[in-house]
Formats: structure tokens, C-alpha cells, sequence
């Protein structure tokens, strides 16, 4: 008893302590986005009068004079159509690799591996010239193959591991039961690597989202810079003013779809969704 | 319904290794035909290869008439029970159930119709809308056995559907699976390496060893008249004991006595003698007229085992020891069954089966007698029977 407290007291410290470190910044960009400009530079945690201006300053203009609302919706499109299309391409190569025997299987993994450990900024130069011989500089496809290329094998990896964790009777029992070799997949195997599916998504979502380096050098203007190139960009009402409170609230902007995304897809994250499938 | 006909199927894996070797085997329409053998004797991957689950290296395979070697699982219209029951986690019993009727297109009243049928008849009922991961091993086996039910296939397969439940439930599972059956009277093939529930359950019993079929027949058959020292020793628990023999000038010399060679014998020189533990009795017990058509011996009693019901004594014989290679292959079986480790160089262990009532003593001397009418015989060089052969036993060879 007396040891268990004193447990819970240490583990209650640890999780403040690790809360705090985490939360702090949060919460004072969330407080410098919501002091009027004269007072951003006060130096108080708690600002000592609330206004939205910041926020309201972002959507100001509509989409065509707002300098947050084009790249917000190019942020989400880019990072939406990558998350989609690498999640299909994964879950087909995921599928092959965790249940089939052919050769060269070793090398395909090896091979993701060793691209999604690439540092992109060394792919940014050529991929640059290339864009503009091409023609999709500063398009979502300028960006989406870049994301591709890294959120792929990512993905890959995630869910080959899913897919080998499910039992291969479960399928051969579909085919039994008359089902085609794409209904098995489809009606059995992918609601199993669901959890995994829904994990690898938000990965790629992330790291689309969090991009910098490619969405800085693969754009030129609001038709497809994404919003942390777009921060980059953001002016003060003078030459002389930084625009601080601006990019505090566009920061707190960007940061909901994310938690949103992650809240969605967690109900989804059931662990031991294929417990009793087969006796363990 | 069907009748499934094996035409020397053979199954070569990719790395050469011949699990299933030129298996001949008819099952008629609406028998509940038992495919038994010990682990890797090539039983699962001839179910296997009935579903369409494994590719059919040569041979063919008829259900129904028809030849199926090339149709996958889906176009063969068999049902399957799988041995970890292999139920889908992410569907109510009521879709696991109504699974294969939804994708063959029939319409929502009649699958929910169907699966009631069955849920009824496996008294599943209350469990319709739980899921597979909060169902009991008893009631997911049952889901799986409705699984396969709800479909009225030409066949069912069932892959040591009851080995992962335990003893007593397995029990009521076996006469529960029975029952089905007969009320269903849907082919069956059943794979088990459970020797109790193949003389059970099956109309038919095919015994396996390393890929070759050794001998089908009734399980009476099986019992009575076993082809080869290995359905010998594989049929029956406790298994059959076995000593070395000889017959010289009409008479047969065992270690425990001397009897006339049985009729059809038909050689001289070294044999195998086999003889089931029921067929030894305490001499006491049996009267003087039963004593004179066998022989009554002193034995060393080892251990004694009571049941109950009966009592198990087990002594040893001296011998030279028996070499056969489907003797070797049973023992791995037989310690698991009868636990009858520690056996010494020169020495048979033998088990009697007594009356309860016997008054024989563990460590002291016991006047048994053994019914040698019953005696098999085998040539310890092919381990085949010797003496007449029953017609239905020469026709499976």
C-alpha cells in the first residue's frame, strides 16, 4: 500500500513534468496568438487582453488576398491525395511482400528502406531543374512525387508489418468460402490491417503536412506552396513590424487539422482487433 | 452432395519433398469418411488439396463427377473447418456465419433465415450478434461448424476441428459433430490424428503413414484386421503389444508360451506377433474350458493401473528386440499415449487389460492368460499381415 503510493506520486510527477515540456510551447504560441500587436512584446505568459485580430488578419481578403487560405487548402489537397494514393500503392506491396514468396522481395524492402532514409534536401537541386524542364514546378504534382517517393516506403514498412501479424487462415477460409482472391483481400484481410492501414496514414499525413524543405524550393506562388512555406512569406503591416502574432495564429491554425486527423483515426486504432480470430 | 474420388493424387512441394504419394481413395456420397495418421503423414495436405488450398502435383481429383483439379477453392462448393477455427474477427457470429452466402449473392431474409437454421441447431442463438474474441473454444468451434453448415455444400472438410479444445468438450463436440452428420448426411472428410475419434466418428477410416495410404476400411475392420504392424499399432488405446515369434514345425513360439501356428500362416521362420491388451485376462478370472483355447503364463507385474472400469497391468517379455521402421514411426505416438518411456534393451513392455475385480499385486508374480485366437501375425520384414486377408482389406491394397 505504502509502496503503491509512493508510486503513484512518482508517476504522477513524471507525467507533469513530461506534460509541461510538451504543452508549454503550445500554449504560448496559442497566448502570443491572442495578444493585440502592441502588446505581443510584453513578456507575459498570459496575455492581458484577448483578441482574435491575428486570426482574423490570416482569412482577411478571401482566398484570392488572404495569404494563409490558398496555401491552407493546398496543404490539405497535397497532403490528402499523397496520403490516399501511397496508402493504396502500400497496402497492394505490403500485401505481396508479407504473403507471397517471389524473388527480389528482399530487395524491394531493403530498397524502401534505404529511400526513406535518403536526406531530401540532397534530391531538392536536381528535382528543382527537372520540375522546370517538365513543367510541374510549382504544381500539386511538383510536390505530391517528391512526398510520394519518401511517404511510400514508409508505409510499405508499417504495413508489411501489419499484414504478416494476420492470421493466413483467416484468408484461405475466405476462398473457401467463395471468395475471389480481391474480395479475401478486401473483405478480410483489410478490415484485420485496418489498425495498421489507419497508422501508416497518419504518418504520411504528417509528414506531408510537416514538409518544408521540398514545399520552400518546389513552389513559387500561392497555385501550390503549402502553409509552412507560406509562414515563411508572411509580412508585418510595415517594413519594421514582424509578424509574430500572424504566424502564432496561422501555427495554431495548422496544428487542428492534425489533432483532428489523429482523434478521427484513433477510434479507429483498435488494439486487439484480431483477438479470436484463431485460437492464440 | 458428392461423392470426392482421389485418382493417384500426388503432392510434391517446391523443395521435392512428396508429402501425399499416389493416394487412390473413393468417398461416397454422403459418408463421413476419417483421414487419420500421425503428425506429418501428409493427411492435412490431402485435405488441403481436396479444398483447392494446395496444388495437385499429378492425379486426379473428382467431386461429383466432375474433375476439380484446377478450380480454385471458391468454384469447388466445399465448406471447411479449420483446425484454429480461422473465424473472422471483425464479423459478428451472424456474418462469420451468413459470410459465403452474402458473397454468393443471396438475398438478406434468406441468409438470415439460414444462419437462424443453424445457429438453432448448434445452439448459437444468443450469441448471434458477439464476436468471435467473446465466444468460449467451445462456441467459436461451433460458429466455424455453422460456418460451414449454413452453405449445404457438396463436402464438408474438417481439419482436427476438436484438437484445440479441451478433453472433456472435446468428448461432447465428438458426439455433437456426429450427430450433424448423420442428420446432414453431407460427405464428410475429417482429418484427425485422434485414433479414438476416427473409430468414432467415421463410416470409413483411411490410415496414413509418411504420404501412403495403408489400409481403409470400417473401423471394426481396422481394429480386426489390420494390414500392417503399423495400423496395428496405430488403431486401438492402449495400443497393441507386440513381440518377436517364431514358427517352426507347425508351432508358434512366443515369449509367452507356445501355441499351433495359426491357419494361412503359411511360412516358417521369424514373425511379429501382435496382440490387443483386451485379450489377456487374469487366469483366475476366466474359466478352466476359456483357459484351454489360450495360454496361461506367470508374469512379473510392473505397474499396476486402475480405471475403474478396467485394470491395466503392464509386465515385460524377454526378446531380442523388433526392428521395424513402422513400429519406429509409432513411437513418438505411443509415448504420448501410454507414456511407456523407459523401456530396457531386451525387453517388451506388454499392457493386459483386466477385469477390476483381478486381485494381481504391482513387483509380484500373476498367472495371466491371453486369448491366442486373437493373435495378428506380421512378417517383420514388410510388416505386412500374415494369413488371410479379408476381401475389403485386399481390395484397398
Amino acid at each position: 500500500m505504502k509502496r503503491g503510493s509512493r508510486d503513484y506520486v512518482l508517476w504522477s510527477i513524471g507525467i507533469v513534468v513530461v506534460l509541461a515540456f510538451a504543452l508549454i510551447p503550445v500554449i504560448w504560441l496559442i497566448s502570443i496568438s491572442l495578444k493585440p500587436p502592441n502588446e505581443i512584446t510584453d513578456q507575459r505568459f498570459i496575455p492581458a487582453s484577448v483578441s482574435f485580430d491575428n486570426y482574423k488578419s490570416l482569412f482577411e481578403g478571401g482566398i484570392d488576398d488572404s495569404p494563409f487560405l490558398k496555401p491552407l487548402i493546398n496543404s490539405i489537397a497535397i497532403a490528402l491525395i499523397t496520403t490516399v494514393v501511397a496508402i493504396t500503392l502500400a497496402s497492394f506491396t505490403a500485401y505481396a511482400i508479407a504473403r507471397l514468396e517471389f524473388p527480389g522481395k528482399r530487395l524491394i524492402l531493403a530498397g524502401a528502406l534505404a529511400i526513406a532514409m535518403f536526406p531530401p534536401i540532397s534530391t531538392v537541386g536536381p528535382l528543382f531543374d527537372m520540375w522546370r524542364a517538365l513543367g510541374i514546378y510549382d504544381t500539386y504534382l511538383g510536390l505530391i512525387i517528391p512526398y510520394l517517393t519518401f511517404a511510400l516506403p514508409l508505409a510499405i514498412y508499417v504495413l508489411v508489418a501489419f499484414f504478416r501479424e494476420i492470421p493466413w487462415d483467416l484468408e484461405q477460409a475466405a476462398q473457401v468460402d467463395g471468395a475471389t482472391p480481391w474480395q479475401a483481400f478486401r473483405k478480410v484481410i483489410l478490415p484485420l490491417a485496418a489498425p495498421g492501414v489507419f497508422t501508416a496514414a497518419i504518418l504520411v499525413f504528417i509528414f506531408c503536412w510537416n514538409d518544408f524543405v521540398f514545399a520552400i524550393s518546389l513552389t513559387s506562388s500561392d497555385a501550390s506552396r503549402t502553409v509552412p512555406a507560406a509562414l515563411a512569406f508572411f509580412t508585418g503591416e510595415s517594413t519594421f513590424t514582424a509578424p509574430t502574432g500572424s504566424i502564432a495564429a496561422a501555427a495554431v491554425v495548422v496544428t487542428i487539422p492534425i489533432i483532428v486527423f489523429v482523434l478521427i483515426f484513433q477510434r479507429r486504432i483498435v488494439s486487439g482487433l484480431t483477438a479470436g480470430a484463431v485460437k492464440g | 452432395m458428392a461423392e470426392i474420388v482421389l485418382d493417384q493424387v500426388t503432392k510434391v512441394f517446391d523443395d521435392g519433398y512428396e508429402a501425399v504419394k499416389q493416394m487412390d481413395l473413393e468417398i461416397a456420397d454422403g459418408e463421413f469418411m476419417i483421414l487419420v495418421g500421425p503428425s506429418g503423414c501428409g493427411k492435412s495436405t490431402a485435405l488441403r488439396m481436396i479444398a483447392g488450398l494446395e496444388d495437385i502435383s499429378s492425379g486426379e481429383l473428382r467431386i461429383g463427377g466432375e474433375e476439380v483439379n484446377d478450380r480454385s477453392p471458391k468454384d469447388r462448393d466445399i465448406a471447411m473447418v479449420f483446425q484454429n477455427y480461422a473465424l473472422y474477427p471483425h464479423m459478428t457470429v451472424r456474418e462469420n456465419m451468413g459470410f459465403a452466402l452474402s458473397l454468393a449473392g443471396v438475398d438478406k431474409e434468406e441468409i438470415n433465415r439460414k444462419v437462424e437454421d443453424a445457429a438453432r441447431t448448434l445452439d448459437l442463438t444468443q450469441h448471434l450478434d458477439r464476436r468471435p474474441a467473446n465466444l468460449s473454444g467451445g462456441q467459436r468451434q461451433r460458429v466455424a461448424m455453422g460456418r460451414a453448415i449454413v452453405r449445404e455444400p457438396k463436402a464438408f472438410l474438417m481439419d482436427e476441428p476438436l484438437s484445440n479444445l479441451d478433453a472433456k468438450l472435446r468428448v461432447q463436440m465428438r458426439t455433437e459433430v456426429a450427430r450433424l452428420q448423420s442428420d446432414l448426411e453431407t460427405t464428410t472428410v475429417y482429418v484427425t490424428h485422434d485414433q479414438t475419434e476416427a473409430m468414432t466418428l467415421g463410416d470409413r477410416v483411411a490410415v496414413m503413414r509418411a504420404g501412403v495410404l495403408q489400409q481403409v476400411g470400417a473401423p471394426a475392420e481396422l481394429y480386426d484386421q489390420p494390414r500392417n504392424l503399423f495400423v496395428a499399432g496405430f488403431i486401438g488405446s492402449p495400443a497393441m503389444n507386440f513381440m518377436p515369434g517364431e514358427i517352426s514345425g507347425g508351432k508358434l513360439r512366443i515369449p509367452i508360451g507356445e501355441v499351433e501356428a495359426p491357419q494361412g500362416a503359411g511360412r516358417e521362420g521369424k514373425v511379429i506377433a501382435g496382440i490387443r491388451p483386451e485379450n489377456f485376462e487374469d487366469a483366475e478370472i476366466v474359466g478352466d474350458l476359456t483357459q484351454e483355447r489360450g495360454i496361461t503364463f506367470e508374469a512379473e507385474i510392473d505397474l499396476v493401473e486402475s480405471l475403474g472400469s478396467d485394470l491395466y497391468a503392464y509386465f515385460h517379455v524377454e526378446s531380442e528386440g523388433i526392428q521395424s521402421d513402422q513400429l519406429a514411426d509409432l513411437v513418438g505416438e505411443r509415448l504420448d499415449e501410454t507414456g511407456a518411456a523407459g523401456m530396457r534393451e531386451g525387453e517388451e513392455q506388454i499392457v493386459a487389460r483386466l477385469e477390476p475385480t483381478s486381485k494381481v499385486r504391482r513387483r509380484e508374480k500373476a498367472q495371466l492368460w491371453a486369448d491366442t485366437a486373437k493373435l495378428h501375425l506380421f512378417d517383420p520384414e514388410s510388416g505386412e499381415r500374415l494369413g488371410e486377408k479379408t476381401a475389403a482389406s485386399a481390395e484397398a491394397g
